[in-house]
């Protein structure tokens, strides 16, 4: 037991410490607080801010180590349902393009007097050197040979080889046996577009050097080479020089974007031997 | 102890009460604390101290607590004093109750000088001189005290100091 009277220093504290506390209830602050609210304010401050930042470390431990135990699992199905979103969005920006495509072609073909079929691209061509590609319409759909094939921007191309039931083969028009009879918007000038292995994919021959074609000229089909229906466009003039000899040379920029072919149009028109210029109609075959 | 501390808080109020003066000029409940403190040493001392200073400031409206500190503070070390050093005669205890006095006072104003926020400043004039009439006081008392059984007994056996003489 503890003998107060052996104890008599700490029986001086404690009463002393009283003392100070009872005086400091009743004195107040500058700030008008008594002193033993004041400085129990400002030690439990100091608990509750230590309390705080343990806390706070303590969860931030938690939530950046511990907790995360679960967020691998977290991490790898929202991965996975971000790449299956990609896909899905990546569908429906393709469906909205190819909405448009359609839509395109839709009014194309209404705008277009001539009897006409769609029809998708469903292949290229395995050989480099030839620039052609497979069409998902055939004979069954009343495609034949040399039949133009046409897209929303100009022309494409014509059916070449014997169609089969559901599918047909389409050489290009930049191909380098491709040929077709075109004349420039502005001033009418004849001659042949054909492709060429190089930038850009066509040229324009057999024009004069005399005739007036500049750069820019729209060049359109003339219809003279019985297959691709007049006036429908080619491209547009890129370079135009005079030749050595008698005709120009024409390098043609094609309007269609050969590199991005998904639908197309078939005139279903077949082909018919060549004729003059003079004789053959505007939007039509010549006959 | 209570009853000196009661007797001297009692008086000390009458006194202020009739003379307004002597409320500064003589403090019984320090010469009682000091007396306490020297007759029955530290601890009892410093009870003493505490309970005579805490009724002193409950009584005088003030600050509660700091004529407490200052009394204990007094009341222990008069106690270790008085158990160190002979304090038997009239001189030592005078000196005892001096200085007791003015440690109190110093003690007494410099804590209220700490809560009030101001400078210290004591008037050591009016303290010199509580602590001379506090010293003649408590020796006074301490030679009553002391002095009283003697007289108790030669009023017994001869007649006493009041008793009838006889020839």
């Amino acid at each position: 037991m503890l003998d107060i009277r052996r104890r008599t220093g700490v029986l001086l504290l404690v009463v002393t410490l009283g003392h100070i506390f009872l005086i400091s209830v009743q004195v107040q602050s500058k700030a008008g607080v008594p002193l033993v609210q004041a400085a129990t304010f400002g030690v439990f401050a100091r608990v509750q801010g230590g309390t705080s930042s343990a806390l706070h470390g303590g969860r931030t431990f938690w939530e950046r180590y511990i907790a995360l135990r679960g967020a691998r699992i977290e991490n790898e199905s929202l991965r996975s349902q971000v790449a299956d979103l990609e896909v899905r969005l990546q569908e429906q920006r393709t469906q909205a393009l190819r909405t448009e495509r359609l839509q395109q072609l839709l009014e194309l073909k209404a705008a277009t007097p001539l009897p006409t079929i769609a029809a998708d691209v469903i292949a290229g061509n395995p050989n480099p050197g030839m620039r052609t590609v497979t069409i998902g319409r055939g004979s069954a759909d009343g495609v034949e040979a040399d039949m133009a094939v046409i897209a929303p921007a100009g022309i494409v191309g014509r059916v070449v080889g014997r169609p089969a039931a559901h599918a047909a083969r389409v050489q290009l028009l930049i191909d380098r046996y491709a040929a077709a009879g075109a004349v420039t918007e502005r001033t009418r000038a004849g001659g042949m577009v054909a492709g060429v292995d190089k930038d850009p994919p066509l040229t324009m021959e057999l024009v004069s050097n005399l005739a007036d074609v500049k750069a820019g000229d729209a060049v359109v089909a003339s219809g003279v080479d019985g297959i691709y229906p007049r006036g429908f466009r080619i491209g547009y003039v890129e370079t135009s020089e005079r030749g050595a000899q008698l005709y120009r040379t024409i390098t043609v920029r094609p309007a269609v974007n050969f590199s991005s072919i998904e639908e197309v149009l078939v005139v279903l028109v077949p082909s018919r031997p060549a004729i003059a210029e003079a004789e053959a109609a505007p939007g039509e075959t010549v006959r | 102890m209570l009853a000196a501390l009661a007797v001297a808080i009692v008086l000390q109020a009458t006194l202020s009460g009739m003379w307004m003066s002597a409320g500064t000029r003589v403090n019984l409940v320090l010469v009682a604390i000091v007396y306490v403190a020297l007759a029955f040493g530290a601890v009892t001392g410093l009870l003493a101290g505490t309970a005579g200073g805490l009724a002193q400031d409950a009584l005088a409206g003030g600050i509660v607590g700091i004529g407490g500190l200052s009394k204990t503070i007094v009341g222990f070390f008069v106690g270790v004093l008085g158990a160190q050093f002979i304090v038997s005669q009239p001189v030592p205890r005078f000196v005892m109750f001096v200085g007791a006095t003015f440690v109190h006072e110093l003690c007494f104003q410099a804590v209220y000088a700490l809560v009030e926020s101001r400078s210290f400043s004591m008037q050591y004039s009016a303290v010199l001189l509580q602590a001379v009439v506090n010293a003649v006081i408590g020796v006074l008392a301490f030679q009553l005290v002391e002095g009283a059984p003697g007289l108790f007994q030669r009023r017994h056996s001869g007649g006493g100091f009041f008793g009838r003489r006889r020839y």
